[in-house]
């Protein structure tokens, strides 16, 4: 697992309360990790303190996996 | 009451708006920050206060990060100025500048300070909206138009951030001795004090106090709510 990985994962565990076993690289956050769309919003303010960059809204409404955050923040991220 | 809490009120400098910050003070607020298109306008006993120029026509261009750096508790949405004309003769630009200032500021402002109640899960906004956005009133379309919209969007917002102890309620005064009715002539004062069943005037403090009662533990079961601080002008 990468290292970019490794720390979304810990952002989404930290979030969501929810088990690290569970996550899989393509659960979507509200539909398979119970989130609701403030959390997906939450998400991504987490996501941005702990890479610092900003992610914009038009980015930010289509990071609905954890794959998807990880694509997004391997290329847009310091 | 308000220990360690951090406040920002728009209009900081108008009658209701200094008495919302006198009394937040005198209640152990941490820090006040305001708002104010005239730092002029600042009189001495506000020093207290911090006060930031904004032109809330243009809030959309300004950088709020960089004007409030801080973290806020209770948001007070009170700026607000109206430009009065019968409907037929009120010029597109006074329409369009009263929804400007008194409700699309508002969707700014508030875009950044929910940022920052969400993360920590606690925010009391409070707008302060008027009765006429209830009843009515001649001459003021824009004016009752921008305030009776509040009423939707406090309602939305409550809805949407309730799960994360953000309050959003709305004060809707009635006659205020302010200076928006020092405007009105004694014709005018006599003909409102006689729709009025406590026979007075509100005064500043009363909305103030009403405020601080929304933003304090009192009230920490109430969200989407307007409470009307009348005087019995109009039962609601």
């Amino acid at each position: 697992m990468s290292d970019i990985e490794e720390r979304v994962k810990k952002i989404v565990v930290e979030h969501l309360g929810v088990e690290e076993a569970k996550i899989q690289s393509d659960s979507k956050f509200i539909d398979d990790l119970g989130a609701d769309s403030l959390d997906t919003v939450e998400l991504v303010m987490a996501f941005e303190e702990e890479f610092g960059c900003e992610i914009p809204d038009d980015a930010a409404e289509k990071i609905v996996t954890l794959k998807d955050a990880v694509t997004y923040l391997s290329a847009n991220s310091n | 009451m308000f220990k360690d809490k951090n406040l920002l009120v728009t209009g900081g400098t108008g009658s209701i708006g200094s008495s919302i910050c006198n009394y937040f003070n005198n209640n152990g607020c941490k820090d006040i920050y305001s708002t104010t298109t005239n730092l002029n306008k600042v009189r001495d006993d506000q020093a207290y206060i911090k006060f930031k120029e904004i032109n809330l026509n243009n809030i959309e261009n300004i950088n709020l990060d960089e004007l409030f750096d801080i973290d806020i508790d209770f948001l007070v949405l009170n700026a607000g100025l109206n430009k009065d004309n019968i409907f037929l003769r009120m010029s597109s630009e006074d329409w369009n500048s009263v929804i400007n200032v008194n409700l699309n500021s508002s969707f700014h402002l508030l875009k950044y300070c929910v940022k920052k109640m969400v993360k920590k899960k606690f925010g009391r906004i409070v707008f302060i909206s008027s009765v006429v956005a209830y009843t009515g009133n001649p001459g003021q379309a824009n004016y009752t138009a921008s305030k009776a919209a509040i009423s939707g969007l406090v309602k939305s917002l409550a809805l949407e951030l309730s799960s994360r102890n953000i309050t959003v309620n709305s004060i809707a005064p009635g006659f205020i001795s302010s200076n928006m009715t020092d405007k009105l002539n004694d014709d005018q004062k006599n003909a409102i004090l006689g729709r009025i069943p406590m026979k007075k005037l509100g005064n500043s403090d009363d909305i103030a106090k009403a405020v601080g009662f929304l933003c304090s533990e009192n009230a920490n079961y109430i969200t989407g709510q307007t409470l009307h601080v009348n005087g019995g002008l109009a039962l609601i």
